[in-house]
Order: C-alpha cells, then sequence, then structure tokens
C-alpha cells in the first residue's frame, strides 16, 4: 500500500478526455478528474484509508502507457494524456466488474444492503445483464460469522476490497480484521479465523460503516422490535442517542447533517412505542455522576493523597472504547469512570424509576435504544447489565435499522411535523446533545464541574468550550480553576488538564503518553469512532470527513439552540434526584447507573 | 523469417571467482560516475525476466540523496523451471556479494540483504560463512558494507520486487503500487537497487574485464551471455551459459530430443513457442530484432509430444491460481475463471467460443492488474490456447 506523499504546491497542465486541466502536482488521477465533474467508478477506494489500488475499478488510461493506471494510485504528471471512457477502459473496466460478481454471493434480494450497495450500484450502472463467468461461489466453502451480537461478516459477500482492514488498522489500530491465505484462498479474517465475537475487536462497526457490500453488516432487531409493537400486553419505550437525529434524515431524502429530532420523535410514535424518551436525558445524568465521580477522585489524590486512586479518569460513554481497553490496556480498567454510558443508565432507569413512575410491571416493558452504534448492541448484551433485575436494555437499533423500520411503516418522513419527547426521561439539555460529537462529554462535563465548584459558569464565550471541539485525532485543553466555593478550596489553583481522543488509533497514542508518564492528565474522553458518535458505526453509509463535518456541525447548531445548555440545570435530572436517586453517587446510583469492567483476551 | 544467429557457448558466470577481493578493492577505487557509466555501455540488463537496464537503475537511484539506502538480491527464484540462482549461490557466492558491495558504493547504501528463497533454506549456513568472510575483508580495506540473508517463505509473489519490500518489513508480501518505483521508494521506504542474483554476479564479470568483453556477446538489445534452466524432455537437463540472441530452433536442435513439440521459454509466466515457430523466434529482449524476440529469466521448458498443452496448460493456471497474492480482482478472479474456464470447455460444458472470452479476459488481466504476475498469466494462456486450440477442446 503507498504511503502518503509530500503534498506538492507546483501546478502542472495535463489533459482528461481531452479537457486541458491545470492541477497541483502529486495529486492522483482520481481526485483530478473529480475535481473538473469527471466521475470514475471506485471501489477499494475510500476517503477516510490509505490507498490500496486493489479492485482496478479506476482503471484509466494514460496516452503512452501500455497498460492502464489505477487512478486512485497514480499521480499525474505534467503533460499526461488521460481517458477515463476510451473503449479499452469501458471493456476492461466492465470486464473487472463482471470477474467481482462471479465470486460474489449477488443475492441481492435477500441482503441486508440490498439498495445500498456500491458492487450492485456498479453493476446496475454498467449494466451486466449476462453473466458468461463461471459462478465460483458454490466451489468455496464460505461462512457466516453470527456469533457476535453486534456484527456479521459474509465471506460469500466480501469483494476483498480490504476496506474493512484498513478501517481496522488505520482508524481504529486495532487489526482484528486481517488478510489471510493467498490466490483463491484469500479472505478476511480474524486470528486462526476465531469468531469475530472472540477476538480482539472493539465491535465499533466502523468495518461496517466502510464496507462497500453486505460482507459486514449489524445483528439487526428489527423483526424482534416489530414483535413487541404488536404485542399489546408490552409495554415498549424507546431512546434515542444524541447522534441519530443528525443522521437519520440522511436515509430518509434529507441532506448530510439536517437535524430531524421533531420528525424522528413523531415517526417513532407513528411506529407505535408507547413512549418515546430520550437518552440526552440520560447523558445529562451521566455528567452528574460523572463530574462528581472526577471531583472525588480529584479530592481523594490532592487532599487525601490516596495512592489509591486513579487518575487520569477517562469517560466510559462510549461502549467500544470500553471493550478496547478491556482488550489493550486492561491494566488501565480502573482509570475508566466507573458510569454506565447514557445508554444502560437509560435502561436500568426505565425498568425502575420510570416503571414505578407508570405504574407499569417492568417485566412487561420492552426497552429499545437507537443508537449510532453497533458497539451499544455488545454493551446491551453484557451480563452484568441487569440493574433492573431485567435486562436493562432490550433491543438496540442503528440509526440505519430505525430507517428501515420507518420506510417498511410507509411514513413518509419528509413530511412529518415536529413532535417533543415523553416525560418523565425526555428532557434534556445542549450539553446532552453534544455527547454525539468528539469533545462533547468533555465539554458538556466542563459546563457542569466548572460551575459546582465556583458557583460561576465556564470562562468561554456562549459556554462553548471551542478547545475541545475540532476534528484533530487528539486535542488537549487546560482549565484553572480560581476562587472556587469554600467547600471545592483544595482545586483553587488547579489547572485541570483534560485531552480528547477520536477513532481508536488516537486512543491508542493517548494511552501510551499516560502509560509512559509522558501526560499527566487529569480528565481524558474518547470516543472509539472517528468524529465520536456522529461517525458511529451505526450511522447512515456512506461516512467520510466532510459527512462527519456536516453532521458535528448540526449536533453544535441544536446545543446552541437549546435553552437549558448546563446538565444540572436540566428539570427532569433535578427531579429524579430529588425523588429516587436522591445524589450523585448515591447508593442506589451506585446499584443502577455504575458498573465494572473485565479483563479481555489481546489476540 | 529466419533467425541467423547461432547458438554460442559462454563461460563467464561459473569461473575462477577467487579474485574477488581484486575485484571488490579495484572497483571501488574507480568512481561511482565510472563504474555506471561501465556498467551502461555493458548494455547490461536484468536476468529475472523483466530485463530492465542495470546501469540505468543504479544510476537513478545513485541520483537520489538519502543518507539511507539499500542493496537487494533477489534470490527468491520461484518461476517454475527456473534453477539458475540456486548454483550461482553455491558455486560463485563471492561474485554475487562483490556486485552487492560496489552497487552499495556506487549508490550509497552501506546495507545489502539478500531474500533467499524459503526452499533455498540448505544454502543458508553455507552462505552464512561467505558473508562473515566478504564482511570481514571488507572491514580490513576499511569499506564500511554489510550483508545479511532475510528468508522468505515460500510465497513466489514475494519475488515480485515491491512484495518482496513488504515481505522484508514484516507485512504480507503484496505488491505496491507503482509508481513509486524503488529507485526512489524501496524496502523501508528507502532508495533502493533491487537486482536479480544473475545480474550481480554478471556486474561482477563487467568490472572485472571491463564492459566490452561483455557487449561484444550477444546481439543487438540483448547483450551478453545468460544463464538457461533448461527441463523438460530433453536428454541434458541442466544449467547453460549461452549467448543472448540465439534462435530457438538452434537452441532445440542442441537441447531438444528430436521430437520438441514446442519449448515454454520463460517459465509459467513466459510464452510457449510451437515448432513452426522456431525458426523466427530468438531468444533474447524485446527489440527491433528481426522475427519474435522473447524475453526470459533463464527457464527452457521443452515438450515433446507425448505432452498435452492442456494438462500444461492446467498446471500452469493451478499455480497461478494459488500463487496470485489475492488482492488485485483481475489476478485473483482472473486466474480461477481461466482454470475453471478451460476445464468447462474440456469437459463440453461450456462451448469452445468460450475460450474466446478467456482470450478477452487475459487482455484484461495483462491491461489492469496490479503486478508483473497478473500481467503475465495472459503470456502463457494466450500462446497456448491460440497454437493449441484443439488439444484445448478434444
Amino acid at each position: 500500500m503507498m504511503k502518503k506523499r509530500p503534498v506538492m504546491t507546483k501546478k502542472i497542465k495535463i489533459s482528461i478526455n481531452g479537457m486541458t486541466v491545470e492541477v497541483k502536482e502529486g495529486i492522483t488521477i482520481l481526485d483530478a478528474a473529480r475535481s473538473v465533474g469527471v466521475i470514475i467508478p471506485t471501489l477499494c477506494y475510500h476517503k477516510d484509508l490509505c490507498i490500496a489500488g486493489n479492485c482496478r475499478v479506476c482503471v484509466v488510461e494514460v496516452a503512452g502507457q501500455k497498460r492502464l493506471a489505477a487512478a486512485c494510485a497514480t499521480p499525474c504528471e505534467e503533460e499526461m494524456e488521460i481517458f477515463t471512457n476510451s473503449l479499452n477502459v469501458l471493456h476492461s473496466r466492465k470486464e473487472i466488474i463482471e470477474l467481482l460478481l462471479s465470486e460474489h454471493n449477488a443475492d441481492c434480494t435477500s441482503c441486508f444492503k440490498n439498495g445500498n450497495c456500491e458492487l450492485q450500484k456498479l453493476a446496475s450502472d454498467y449494466k451486466i445483464l449476462k453473466q458468461d463467468f463461471i459462478r465460483l461461489v458454490p466451489f468455496k466453502k464460505y461462512s457466516i460469522d453470527k456469533y457476535s451480537p453486534s456484527i456479521i461478516k459474509d465471506d460469500s459477500k466480501c469483494i476483498r476490497c480490504q476496506r474493512c482492514v484498513r478501517t481496522c488498522s488505520e482508524l481504529q489500530g486495532i487489526n482484528a480484521l486481517t488478510v489471510a491465505y493467498k490466490g483463491d484462498q484469500m479472505k478476511i479474517t480474524t486470528f486462526f479465523e476465531k469468531p469475530i465475537n472472540d477476538v480482539v475487536c472493539s465491535t465499533c462497526g466502523q468495518c461496517i460503516n466502510h464496507c462497500p457490500t453486505g460482507a459486514l453488516v449489524e445483528r439487526n432487531y428489527i423483526e424482534k422490535v416489530w414483535d413487541a409493537i404488536s404485542d399489546s400486553t408490552k409495554h415498549v419505550i424507546v431512546q434515542t442517542a444524541p447522534a441519530v437525529r443528525v443522521g437519520l434524515g440522511e436515509e430518509l431524502g434529507f441532506g448530510h447533517g439536517e437535524r430531524v429530532t421533531g420528525k424522528m420523535v413523531t415517526a417513532l410514535k407513528r411506529l407505535g412505542f408507547d413512549a418515546v424518551m430520550d437518552t440526552d436525558f440520560t447523558a445529562d445524568l451521566t455528567i452528574m455522576e460523572e463530574g462528581t465521580e472526577l471531583l472525588t477522585r480529584l479530592k481523594r489524590a490532592l487532599v487525601d493523597h490516596d495512592p489509591e486512586v486513579k487518575l487520569p479518569m477517562a469517560t466510559s460513554c462510549s461502549p467500544g472504547w470500553i471493550k478496547y481497553m478491556e482488550h489493550i490496556f486492561p491494566e488501565f480498567l480502573e482509570h475508566l469512570s466507573t458510569c454506565k454510558s447514557p445508554q444502560q443508565m437509560f435502561g436500568a432507569l426505565a425498568k425502575t424509576y420510570y416503571a414505578k413512575a407508570r405504574n407499569l410491571n417492568p417485566e412487561k416493558i420492552v426497552s429499545v435504544s437507537i443508537m449510532p452504534c453497533t458497539a451499544k448492541k455488545f454493551e446491551a448484551s453484557r451480563p452484568e447489565m441487569h440493574a433492573s433485575g431485567y435486562r436493562d436494555v432490550d433491543y438496540v437499533l442503528t440509526t440505519r435499522e430505525l430507517a428501515i423500520m420507518i420506510k417498511q411503516a410507509g411514513i413518509d418522513f419528509m413530511k412529518l411535523e415536529d413532535s417533543h419527547f415523553d416525560r418523565i426521561m425526555g428532557e434534556s439539555t445542549g450539553a446532552a446533545v453534544i455527547f454525539g460529537a468528539t469533545g462533547g462529554v468533555m465539554e458538556a462535563a466542563l459546563r457542569t464541574v466548572y460551575e459546582l465548584v465556583t458557583g460561576r459558569e465556564v470562562p468561554f464565550k456562549n459556554l462553548n468550550i471551542t478547545p475541545v471541539r475540532g476534528i484533530e485525532g487528539v486535542r488537549e485543553a487546560t482549565v484553572r480553576i480560581e476562587n472556587p466555593l469554600t467547600e471545592w478550596a483544595f482545586l483553587d489553583g488547579v489547572e485541570l488538564k483534560c485531552a480528547v481522543a477520536h477513532g481508536l488509533v488516537n486512543a491508542k497514542k493517548v494511552m501510551d503518553s499516560i502509560k509512559s508518564g509522558e501526560s499527566d492528565y487529569h480528565f481524558v474522553e474518547i470516543m472509539a469512532c472517528p468524529g465520536g458518535c456522529l461517525g458511529g458505526g451505526g450511522q447512515p453509509i456512506p461516512t467520510n470527513p466532510e459527512i462527519r463535518r456536516k453532521r458535528s456541525e448540526a449536533i453544535y447548531a441544536e446545543d446552541a439552540g437549546m435553552p437549558i445548555r448546563k446538565s444540572h440545570q436540566n428539570p427532569e435530572i433535578i427531579k429524579i434526584y430529588n425523588d429516587f436517586l436522591d445524589h450523585p453517587l448515591s447508593e442506589k446510583s451506585h446499584h443502577l447507573l455504575h458498573t465494572h469492567y473485565t479483563e479481555r483476551e489481546r489476540f | 523469417m529466419t533467425i541467423s544467429y547461432q547458438l554460442k557457448r559462454a563461460d563467464f558466470i561459473f569461473k575462477n571467482q577467487n579474485d574477488w577481493e581484486e575485484v571488490l578493492s579495484k572497483s571501488i577505487s574507480r568512481t561511482p560516475q565510472e563504474l555506471i557509466n561501465e556498467l551502461i555501455s555493458s548494455e547490461l540488463k536484468g536476468r529475472g525476466g523483466a530485463g530492465f537496464p542495470t546501469g540505468l537503475k543504479w544510476k537513478l537511484t545513485a541520483e537520489i540523496s538519502d543518507s539511507t539506502k539499500y542493496v537487494i538480491c533477489n534470490a527468491d527464484e520461484g518461476e517454475p523451471g527456473t534453477f539458475k540462482d540456486r548454483e550461482i549461490l553455491s558455486m560463485v557466492p563471492f561474485k554475487v556479494l562483490t556486485g552487492m558491495a560496489v552497487c552499495g558504493y556506487v549508490i550509497g547504501a552501506k546495507e545489502g540483504y539478500i531474500y533467499l528463497r524459503g526452499e533455498y533454506f540448505f544454502l543458508l549456513p553455507e552462505l552464512n560463512k561467505i558473508i562473515r568472510e566478504f564482511e570481514y575483508y571488507c572491514k580490513e580495506i576499511k569499506f564500511d558494507f554489510t550483508i545479511r540473508i532475510f528468508m522468505g517463505s515460500g510465497a513466489y509473489i514475494c519475488g515480485e520486487e515491491t512484495a518482496l519490500f513488504e515481505s522484508m518489513e514484516g507485512k504480507r508480501g503484496e505488491p505496491r503500487n507503482k509508481p513509486p518505483y524503488p529507485s526512489n521508494y524501496g524496502y523501508m521506504g528507502k532508495p533502493t537497487v533491487i537486482n536479480n542474483v544473475e545480474t550481480l554476479a554478471h556486474t561482477y564479470t563487467i568490472f572485472k574485464y571491463g564492459a566490452k568483453r561483455f557487449y561484444d556477446l550477444g546481439v543487438q538489445y540483448s547483450r551478453g551471455s545468460k544463464l538457461f534452466s533448461v527441463s523438460g524432455d530433453t536428454p541434458k537437463p541442466g544449467i547453460y551459459e549461452l549467448e543472448l540472441g540465439m534462435s530457438l530452433a538452434d537452441f532445440v536442435e542442441e537441447f531438444g530430443d528430436g521430437d520438441t513439440k514446442a519449448v515454454q521459454v520463460g517459465g509459467a509466466s513466459g510464452f510457449l513457442v510451437p515448432r513452426k515457430r522456431f525458426n523466427e523466434t530468438a531468444i533474447g529482449f524485446q527489440g527491433k530484432l528481426v522475427g519474435i524476440s522473447l524475453p526470459t529469466g533463464g527457464s527452457m521448458m521443452l515438450f515433446n509430444s507425448s505432452r498435452s498443452m492442456f494438462n500444461v496448460l492446467d498446471n500452469y493456471l493451478e499455480f497461478f491460481r494459488e500463487e496470485s497474492c489475492g488482492q488485485c480482482t483481475p489476478c485473483r478472479v482472473g486466474c480461477q475463471q481461466l482454470l475453471k474456464g478451460i476445464k468447462a470447455v474440456k469437459r463440453g460444458e461450456k462451448n469452445t467460443k468460450y475460450l474466446d472470452k478467456l482470450l478477452r479476459l487475459t487482455e484484461t488481466m495483462k491491461l489492469t492488474a496490479k503486478c508483473g504476475l497478473g500481467q503475465s498469466v495472459a503470456n502463457s494462456f494466450s500462446s497456448i490456447v491460440e497454437n493449441f486450440r484443439e488439444e484445448m477442446i478434444y
């Protein structure tokens, strides 16, 4: 695979299909063509990943060269004459698509990705009407790995573009998926071909987001949810994560990063859920619990000089990150906040607090969550997530699965009116919404912690803590605490050192610097996926930096438009502490809202 | 058209290597530019099969400024029917080491590696001993150059230069995208010269006797001598050093068993020449030579009339199906289709026109495959199917 080439600014002249074009020296033929509106089809190419150049679908003709060049991997050179549609190119490209189809289980009508498959689209664009090549699928012993609660891998649909392999390596630094064997036996697999569920996989689902076909998909629970909804003896409640509202629209006719919160709530009600509530509520609750936990740890470290206290404390909202830590840095598990993720806090409260308030038998409650995430499916299936006495979250659907249900129900999403979340776990704040973006949990926590400690608002304009926002893989910020309230006097003059990272490859950088003693952070926020939850493994496909940027803008716009923007001011949060939990880190909240972690194998 | 060049034996490669110390110290007393000029005027081309001009390769790498560069000797001799590099490394290893060291001097590399084919593990102890002796002498003359051996693990594709680098870097042996080429971006991303074992042995001859002695052998565009691995239906299989440019008819005259039906020139990735074309085929690099000129890494397989060309092709395709690295579509799927395709035609499951579809497929593979492996499957396939179509069907 080609390494990144140095950026050069010199301009050169090339011609594409007879048009003279001036481009930056060193850019690929693919980028040059796209810049002038010439589309070259691709499969193994992905904006998030390094160049592989192995599918060969993007071949073009370069005058004077005997062979066709892969547009994604060939840099432009001065005077290059490029033809993207010559007969040679069209014929070769079509034949390559035919070859891919001959090796692919093209059972499109029974494929989860039917309608959103890059190979299917190419076959349609190039009208592969007759397949003369011998079907290779029946000759191979393909297996479907369906043992993970999150990810299903079907090798018969794999086109070996290695996008998942590069994703797992470059974005996540895990290498749970790798290439094995050669020639016709070459396949994408795991360590010793174990099921995905038994290897180092974080279940983040980024491989699904980057897979062009149906070889990697989420385990879907759509039928189960329909069954629950239609069962009149069940009370089916649903919670929606912050990032879903800025992604869902993409599957249903809206542009990238359109906010569809109100429509989403209406759609969920029309689908027949008995109550539509918001994970944002428990995001606010997480801030209360996690913020207090941080302050407790700081006190133990600074006042009690307790050698057992673990700092920095790391956030625990991202279940992909949690599982990563359990595999890769088990010796640091005590650094993770003991707080459950908002999803699991919600699940535990739904079958206790909510059941009691609504006078429902928790046994009859079915708790569904809509998440931008596949790791949440795994998280909900953890054996310890039964704090309510039942499984806290019964079914987790991705944003994509919800979109499918909305389509199945015949709801014309674009025409829906807005409506509001139901009480008593539906109120939220701007602080909760930004959980959906990288840096959001940190920002929300700082807004509350700073105010709790000093009695004043965090000293950033409009509460926007911009240093923790952005797209850099690792960001650092320092907040100096001055003139705290008397009970927090020990924090006077303390510089709270924070770090934010997204994408597990960046998480590793942060963890390595902590491990080596190079960094002395107090508080670290990590999100497993690029961009945070808005770029999660359960979000609409495709994903790329541009799409993630739009979703991020939507998240911060949603925050800015909220009347309340600090978690501790959420009236429902105040109410739940008054009526049910007493105070953060109370015995009850320990039982329902906190958890523990398990060391896992490293292969 | 008939090729007039005669088969001429030569004897340089395996001749006395005992003067290696002198050749080395004499060479590094000259300027790099002189040595490059010497190589360029000898017109030595790579003996691995691809035939890239060696002098130019050294020159391009020498021109890149970088404090770290590498010289790599490609001893991953995996082409079916080739077994000459093994003999060079057993008989005259000092010539190869000297070639590497001089190359290091020319391009400014202090480290050399021999990428040794996994199956040649038995050569390792002796080679290591010889390298120690060689390095000892280098130290003595205060010439800073070390050589290490990297063992391959049996994959044919790792003989492809960029796959070889990947393999050495501890990664999966898969060819890289080109450009960048090794002269810019080779092993560990550093400028690298990678030469075949025999090429390096020839540089020894050139530095010892001068370019002219080498240039005088062979014919235009195909200068010098070359080792041939002769196998198949021949009364005298073995390794022979011959001048380039001979006609295939002469070759068959010398090595055939009187009933030669076809010769596979260049191993599984080479071309099959049927009897009717022996006269018009020369063995050398492509140029404006009379008739057809076929390059070879040295593999010459002779087949007599008892051989089924279907079986020969089947065997080659079986080889490629397994030895393709599997990353690019045309090669991975193409090889499977070709193999299954000829079997289906033979069994009557596909009609004979399907052979034409397969021939078109090899054209696509030649145009679009990522590396030389996938591109060259077309060579044997089309030359066998076009010349022995009946044998594919009946």
